[in-house]
């Protein structure tokens, strides 16, 4: 079998805050395989997007290990940081605030390739017609706009041209549609996929929408208060969630169709609890229907199901 | 109280005069909301359904032009007659509003208590004390935990799901007739979205009250609306009762938005149905109909002639703005 394009180990990201500390990731692990589709999942808070960020040593982990190609990338400092960049690259939430509003496209898109030093300006004027090109925008309209003069689906077009625009091999999105309409999130979607075909991408996709990560993702993993609950196959996770959390989260979708009554969340009622002290035990028992005595004593370690996913769970949905 | 439905909107426009033109951001729409229901009212952004509500609440812009046919019937009032006092007079006991950003509609330097017993104080000159106490047990109506200690805390102090309970427990101070609710979960995570829209189903139940559901997902409205009203740039394009909309969807726009949503049913990977291009500008809307340079069906008569807003042959409640409607190719 082949190495994975990136192997996260025990991966830890904690700020100091006043008098405590924040524990935002509390050791994850995984794998991520050449031309796969990880989905990370979980509510605002939970995590997802500090791990995405600590992958793009953005900054880097207080803890742990980041290999991607082999290379230890929390190991790494300055300009050889630099010159690996060029192989991970990342699109944000919000396309408008993320792209800068006193530079014209042309120079946007193009400022990776300056920074690696990669051709001449000419050369990179090229470059970068034919990126705008491949993600949809007329180049010979779109290089000398400035980004308020686009729509929220359009400047997420420019972040993915500016992200694709060196050829990464692994391509972090963070919540990418969840700023956008339906009818424009499809778009972007399509145009994601095209992508991944077209450049060959490996994808760690953020979102918390289950219904958007269920057409993107070959795998998912859900994630709660700064650990993963579940991870596994997309099919499974969805035909039978093993972890409450995970089910608790796809009961919440919305079902377009009006002969479906909306059933209520199977969640205990109530906040995530604060990251600065997390529960004792496993992280998600305070919400947990099926909690019970042992889950505030031992926390749950992920393990290996026989279909083949881990789950977090003292007492998972789905037989062992 | 004035026979008819509670609220009745006729030939409503909102136009913004800019620099670039003038922005029809609402062109002629007629509707109506009866005591007690919910309409769902379903667009992408920029299809005027946040001005329109704003221009029902009173809440625009000076800027903002209301051209003269333009009816907005609340109870039998017209409410674009009205001055700004006895217009604030109405807001409060009659309509009430909840923002889709529940960080930036409260008041960061009041307490919460004081921002919902403040109307009440206005409208029926509430006492503090008894506003307190109204304001607690408010708190405790939309779910809030230990109403008595949050009632003297501040914005800041309480999640993102627990300010829109408390921008909830605001507008349904005074007990309104009619609520609208704009995109109020939109800025939400899904496990509180659901306890959102049911908290504000139940307070709909509970008070008799009518509710006006603005979103942009059509599967929000399918399991909590009794009407629904599709948006598209500045118009009413097809309304129907709900599970006449999803059984029998007419309108091109309607079925697309539908097409669009990811399904949980389809495995991974599955190419989505997106809408091409993106709305019409509205400084300058195409000749026809609005929707006809995106839709896959429009023929030569749709991108001449407008098609008006006119009611299915089969079910006298349900109507469409379409040449060539689903469904019943047959007939056109």
């Amino acid at each position: 079998m082949n190495a994975p394009l990136l192997r996260v180990r025990d991966m830890v990201m904690e700020f100091p805050v006043g008098r405590g500390t924040v524990h935002a990731v509390s050791g994850v692990s995984f794998d991520l395989a050449r031309g796969e589709t990880l989905a990370l999942v979980g509510e605002s808070g939970c995590g997802k997007s500090t791990t995405a960020r600590a992958v793009m040593q953005l900054p880097p982990p207080t803890g742990g290990s980041v290999e991607l190609n082999g290379v230890d990338l929390t190991r790494q400092r300055g300009s050889s940081l630099r010159s690996l960049r060029r192989q991970f690259q990342m699109i944000f939430q919000n396309p408008i605030s993320s792209l800068n509003p006193r530079k014209r496209v042309a120079e946007i898109v193009a400022k990776p390739l300056a920074v690696a030093g990669i051709g001449t300006p000419a050369s990179r004027r090229e470059r970068v017609a034919e990126v705008l090109d491949t993600v949809g925008l007329d180049p010979a309209i779109a290089m000398d706009k400035r980004p308020h003069e686009f729509s929220g689906g359009q400047c997420q077009r420019i972040s993915i041209a500016r992200a694709l625009v060196l050829e990464p091999d692994l391509l972090i999105c963070d919540e990418p549609v969840s700023a956008l309409d339906v009818s424009i999130q499809a778009q972007i979607l399509n145009l994601l996929e095209d992508m991944k075909t077209r450049f060959d991408l490996t994808m760690l996709f953020i979102s918390h929408d289950l219904a958007v990560v269920r057409n993107v993702a070959d795998r998912v993993a859900v994630m709660y208060l700064g650990r993963f609950c579940e991870v596994g196959r997309s099919e499974l996770l969805y035909a039978r969630p093993a972890h409450p959390y995970t089910r608790a989260l796809l009961s919440a979708i919305p079902v377009p169709d009006p002969t479906v009554t909306p059933r209520p969340v199977e969640l205990v009622e109530g906040d995530l609890p604060s990251p600065l002290a997390p529960p004792s035990g496993c992280r998600f028992r305070t919400r947990c229907p099926l909690a019970s005595e042992r889950c505030a004593r031992e926390v749950p370690e992920l393990r290996d199901l026989p279909d083949g996913r881990a789950v977090a769970c003292h007492f998972p949905l789905v037989e062992h | 109280m004035a026979d008819g439905p509670l609220l009745r909107v006729e030939q409503l426009s909102t136009h913004f005069d800019t620099r670039a033109g003038l922005v029809r951001a609402v062109d002629g729409v007629s509707f109506h909301v009866d005591a007690g229901e919910t309409l769902g009212l379903v667009g992408e952004s920029g299809c005027g359904k946040s001005v329109l509500s704003r221009t029902i609440m009173g809440l625009l812009p000076s800027y903002a032009r209301v051209p003269d046919q333009s009816r907005i019937l609340f109870n039998g009032t017209d409410l674009l007659t009205l001055g700004r006092r006895q217009r604030r007079a109405i807001s409060g006991p009659g309509l009430a509003m909840v923002f889709q950003d529940p960080m930036t509609s409260l008041n960061p330097v009041l307490r919460i208590g004081e921002q919902i017993s403040e109307s009440m104080r206005f409208h029926f000159g509430t006492p503090r004390a008894e506003g307190r106490r109204k304001a607690i047990s408010l708190l405790g109506d939309v779910g809030i935990p230990q109403p008595e200690v949050r009632v003297d805390q501040y914005p800041h102090q309480m999640s993102g799901g627990m300010r829109q309970r408390v921008a909830i427990a605001i507008a349904l101070a005074c007990e309104p007739k009619l609520l609208i609710a704009d995109e109020p979960t939109t800025a939400l995570d899904v496990t509180v979205q659901a306890g959102i829209l049911e908290l504000l189903k139940d307070a709909q139940r509970r008070r008799g009250m009518a509710m006006i559901l603005i979103t942009h997902d059509l599967g929000v409205v399918a399991g909590r609306a009794d009407r629904v009203a599709v948006m598209y740039a500045g118009r009413i394009v097809e309304t129907a009762p709900v599970r006449e909309l999803f059984a029998r969807t007419r309108m091109r726009y309607t079925q697309a938005l539908l097409d669009s949503i990811p399904r949980l049913d389809a495995p991974p990977h599955t190419r989505l149905n997106a809408i091409a291009g993106r709305p019409p500008s509205l400084i300058d809307p195409p000749a026809g109909c609005r929707f006809a340079p995106r839709c896959a069906a429009a023929q030569e008569r749709c991108r001449v002639e407008v098609p008006d807003l006119s009611a299915d042959s089969g079910c006298a409640a349900h109507s469409f703005a379409c040449w060539f409607p689903r469904g019943l190719e047959a007939a056109a």
